[in-house]
């Protein structure tokens, strides 16, 4: 049992290890490599485009790490880091848009549509409740009803409802 | 009523619409975040390794419309671009236009082994070994272009350039910046 734990333990820490695995330099103090790297997992490779640079192999992803590396090593702040990039590759390289006036229909979009829905839905069961009778029988139609049921209408005219008023 | 009617339809000709423009752009051209921008600052060595091959200060200097092209001879789109390349060249003097070549993560002499064989079209041509200016320019990948004028980057042309976007595109922009000011 002890050595079930001891080798679940080690294949979680292969997970972290096996994103930058490519990478041979890294940065000696662990903390400074644990910021490099949760900035590289905020940007988005500009060659496999769905993927973070810190888990593409593609080389410019791998400079991009490296750049990212050098800068958190000479104290550059996350958001001076994350400026460096963007000035160059646009909002686009950032794999979660920044909050503007070009990014609300993508950040409010969905939302403002399930209103709109769910208002539609709304009006639509409040419009036709399922106890609505829309046309009640004609005096025509109530006569030859009379006539089906042999002339005696039901003492309980509740469940007739509108078909015999 | 009427409207009512229609919404449906009208709803579906909108959702047609954008999904037929949205799913038919490319999605590696990238919008641009340098375009209006000033040249990033670089110097970078020759082919030969005889001093400087192109620096920011060659291209703001520049009178005419520079193009800065980054090839590599080991990238395959440069290789179907390169006669396209050639072709603009040759019509660089009449246009009023200036070529130059920035090697992007290519071994100079890989890179010249390239130009004797298929041809010279820069009239510069410097060496970015490590890739980091062409990062400053926020290039994507080989093969893209830039057309600059007064040291201002005013188009970003990702891929490869045809010969039929020569005509198409490039050069009716060249005239568009050229007539820029002029009364």
């Amino acid at each position: 049992m002890r050595l079930f734990v001891v080798i679940i333990y080690l294949m979680a820490l292969t997970l972290s290890a096996n994103a930058i695995g490519v990478d041979k330099a890294r940065l000696a103090d662990p903390a400074q490599e644990a910021r490099a790297y949760n900035i590289m997992t905020q940007l988005r490779c500009l060659v496999c485009q769905n993927e973070s640079i810190a888990e593409s192999d593609a080389s410019l992803a791998q400079d991009l790490r490296a750049i990212v590396r050098q800068q958190v090593k000479a104290g550059k702040t996350d958001a001076e880091i994350i400026h460096f990039m963007t000035s160059r590759y646009g909002d686009w390289i950032l794999l979660k848009p920044p909050l503007k006036p070009t990014t609300i229909v993508l950040w409010f979009g969905p939302l403002a549509l399930l209103l709109i829905g769910g208002f539609m839905v709304f009006r639509y069961i409040r419009q036709n409740p399922e106890t609505d009778m829309e046309d009640p029988l004609t005096a025509d139609e109530k006569k030859r009803l009379k006539k089906i049921l042999g002339g005696k209408m039901p003492k309980n005219k509740d469940h007739l409802g509108d078909y015999m008023s | 009523m009427s409207i009512r009617r229609f919404l449906p339809l009208l709803v579906f000709i909108g959702l047609f619409i954008a999904l037929m423009v949205g799913l038919s752009l490319n999605p590696r051209e990238i919008p641009s975040a340098r375009i209006n921008k000033s040249v990033p600052e670089f110097s970078l060595p020759s082919l030969k390794g005889d001093g400087v091959g192109l620096s920011s200060e060659i291209i703001k200097n520049s009178k005419k419309i520079v193009l800065v092209n980054f090839f590599a001879s080991w990238c395959g789109a440069c290789r179907i671009e390169h006669p396209f390349l050639m072709k603009l060249s040759k019509m660089s003097k009449a246009n009023g236009i200036v070529l130059y070549g920035i090697s992007y993560k290519d071994k100079p002499a890989n890179s010249l082994t390239f130009l004797n064989k298929f041809g010279n079209p820069y009239v510069r041509v410097g060496v970015d070994l490590k890739g980091r200016t062409a990062i400053n320019f926020g290039v994507t990948g080989t093969p893209e272009t830039y057309i600059i004028k007064n040291g201002i980057i005013r188009y970003q042309h990702i891929g490869p350039i045809y010969g039929t976007q020569i005509k198409d595109m490039i050069l009716p922009m060249i005239k568009k910046l050229q007539q820029e000011g002029k009364p």
